[in-house]
């Protein structure tokens, strides 16, 4: 089957202010966000990004959704590039793919009720007035917010933090979408109530068929929700591979130094030294070749002159290094 | 025992009225231990920990209950006199403690000089030892707050707790805001400092693991209460409360086998309004009626080894089986929406 998504080299350069230096010496610094991302999301995939904060994760997921334009690079959903959407088909992009917010404390106004504020998608599409009740009723119970009136001229602030993230999920449903984006979907919840929003997320999932894109930078809790990870370093797809093989034999140096941080609840616990040296690089100038090589265990020389593509390394498993 | 809480209470006054933030909580700190405060938001523990320093919010005051340091009580008035130089306190965000319009080396300087008595030759002299110890270069004391990294400033506001050489230092979620392998280089920081300067710690936080990764003993809270406390290795490995029990379920294990987290439905109670009886059992799948009817047990973490506030703790050995299987938290076929 044809992917949903399709992104192909991908660039995003965000500018910074120059120093005065660099004005002198014509420089024009760039953050570079994205350094030439491909990768595609099949018609009911779910695909887990990861990475550290500034690895480039949320502006990737911004660029899946046309909130912000790449600088080089073509991303396309079911086939049309999004470049060339505008008006009509512009309007028919944002109703088919969504976005479910970090912060479910945030996503909504405060001074709207939850119908209004779950409502407001149906009115910024155009649909039709009479069907919006109906709409919002079963984005409600899609979400296991069954009793639908007891929430609908609530606020925000009288609703849990589960709730509220049952709502900003129902908010992004009601337009019955084919693609999501979610951004780390329960960082702020609560450990006893996100597991409850985890089994909730992998079930409208399958009930819809929707393919999705979970922006974390939680590897522990990306186990619990895709079955294919992306991991990210410094504006690039370092690995690309089953949740399981990457989580259980993580390849990429980077990824294993991932994995091994991540702490376990078991007092029995690796307490070995990190196999990472230093700290992430400045993004307006990484470094030559290979991104992570100053900080690599096992950096050769080769990694200073040639940036390693991604490549196969196994069934559905790829890597951007060197090493064998 | 450098730190013994006993029947710990707080109240924050609020438009709703009084609610009690924490309420009859103990709990002790021996000396050279690192003790892990844990609980999700609400529970109490950064209002506990604040109690303690002797800085609650403006709307918060003691209602109860005993505070000792080094076997002295010690009372909002007396704990400003220890601060820095005996109890230290380290916050979650570095950037709350540090004065963006300073550098760090005159903010560490400022603190020697003005609460430690130190004269600035030696209070400069002993920065550059503190950032050595925190593995900062020395460089960096020049720096204001917006120059430094995440973990730069969290390394940075440890010096600072560190600066006038206390012996009990209480961590509020101190690693929460960074990524995790930023996050690994500072537990593994405080371990090391810990053994190295003999501190006691208390560390406040949410996440279980992090507790499992550097705690010694471990103190459960829930909704205002302790219910459950231990060495850690004990308590993770063998939880005696079914609040314990269903938290393990809850949290991600990166290593763990089952692919399936278990919530615990509902959530915790409104403390201007708590249920009667366990706070837990209106979420506790083992909850009978005497567990609402009779007064809250309290667990007495003064004592030594495992203790746990349920009411049904002589059966634990037949729960914490039950406790494993995901049917037993599923209390009706439907999600629970509260």
């Amino acid at each position: 089957m044809a992917a949903l998504v399709e992104l192909r080299d991908v660039v995003k350069h965000f500018p910074v202010s120059r120093s005065l230096a660099e004005i002198v010496r014509g420089k024009h610094p760039a953050v570079r966000a994205l350094a030439g991302v491909s990768f595609d999301v099949g018609a009911g995939d779910a695909v887990a990004v990861v990475g550290e904060s500034g690895c480039g994760k949320t502006t990737l997921g911004r660029l899946m959704l046309k909130l912000a334009e790449p600088t080089a690079g073509t991303i396309a959903f079911d086939g049309t590039a999004l470049a060339t959407l505008a008006g009509d088909s512009l309007r028919g992009f944002r109703r088919q793919a969504q976005l479910v917010f970090q912060n479910p404390f945030e996503a909504l106004n405060p001074r709207f009720t939850i119908y209004r504020a779950v409502a407001e998608p149906l009115l910024n599409a155009g649909v039709d007035r009479a069907e919006h009740m109906d709409r919002v009723v079963s984005a409600f119970r899609r979400v296991h917010l069954p009793d639908v009136g007891r929430y609908l001229d609530k606020y925000p602030h009288q609703l849990s933090g589960g709730q509220l993230q049952r709502v900003v999920l129902a908010r992004a449903l009601v337009l019955g979408p084919r693609f999501l984006v979610a951004d780390e979907p329960v960082s702020m919840l609560d450990v006893s109530v996100r597991a409850g929003i985890l089994a909730l997320l992998r079930e409208v999932r399958d009930a819809m068929g929707l393919s999705a894109v979970y922006i974390s930078h939680d590897l522990a809790l990306v186990r619990y929700l895709c079955e294919r990870t992306l991991v990210m370093y410094l504006g690039r797809v370092v690995e690309d591979g089953p949740t399981e093989e990457i989580v259980r034999r993580p390849r990429h140096p980077y990824t294993r130094a991932l994995v091994a941080a991540v702490p376990v609840p078991d007092a029995d616990q690796s307490r070995a030294p990190l196999p990472i040296r230093g700290n992430v690089p400045d993004a307006r100038e990484p470094p030559s070749g290979c991104a992570f090589r100053e900080r690599c265990p096992h950096a050769m020389p080769r990694c200073a002159v040639e940036t390693p593509a991604l490549r196969s390394i196994g069934e559905r498993h790829r890597m951007a290094c060197h090493l064998e | 025992m450098i730190l013994e809480v006993e029947r710990l209470a707080i109240d924050y006054a609020t438009r709703a009225g009084r609610v009690r933030a924490v309420d009859g909580a103990s709990f002790v700190v021996p000396e050279g231990r690192i003790v892990g405060l844990v609980g999700e938001s609400g529970c109490g523990k950064t209002t506990a920990v604040r109690a303690i320093m002797g800085v609650l919010a403006e709307n918060g005051r003691r209602a109860g209950g005993r505070v000792s340091f080094k076997g002295q009580p010690i009372d909002e008035a007396t704990t400003r006199r220890h601060l820095w130089r005996d109890i230290a306190y380290v916050p979650q965000s570095a950037m709350s403690s540090l004065d963006p319009v300073y550098t760090v080396g005159s903010q560490l300087v400022e603190v020697m000089t003005r609460r430690g008595g130190y004269a600035r030759a030696a209070a400069r002299a002993r920065s550059a030892e503190l950032f050595e110890l925190v593995g900062l270069s020395e460089s960096r004391l020049a720096d204001y707050p917006h120059q430094f990294s995440g973990g730069m400033r969290q390394r940075a506001a440890i010096a600072m707790a560190l600066a006038l050489a206390p012996s009990l230092v209480l961590a509020d979620e101190p690693v929460t805001a960074l990524d995790v392998i930023v996050q690994r280089q500072i537990l593994d920081m405080l371990r090391g400092l810990q053994r190295r300067l003999s501190l006691s710690v208390v560390l406040v936080t949410h996440d279980i693991s992090v507790v499992a990764y550097l705690c010694d003993e471990v103190v459960v809270m829930y909704a205002g209460q302790v219910i459950e406390s231990g060495p850690v290795r004990e308590v993770l490995a063998r939880p005696r409360h079914p609040y314990t029990m269903g938290l393990r379920n809850a949290f991600p294990d990166l290593l763990s086998d089952a692919l399936e987290l278990v919530p615990i439905e509902g959530s915790p109670p409104d403390l201007a309004d708590p249920p009667p009886g366990c706070r837990f059992a209106p979420r506790c799948p083992f909850a009978m009626a005497a567990c609402s009817a009779t007064p809250a047990l309290i667990a007495d973490s003064r004592a030594p080894g495992h203790v746990s506030a349920c009411l049904r703790d002589g059966e634990v050995e037949q729960l914490r089986p039950l406790a494993l299987d995901p049917v037993t938290w599923q209390r009706s076929s439907s999600y629970a929406t509260s």
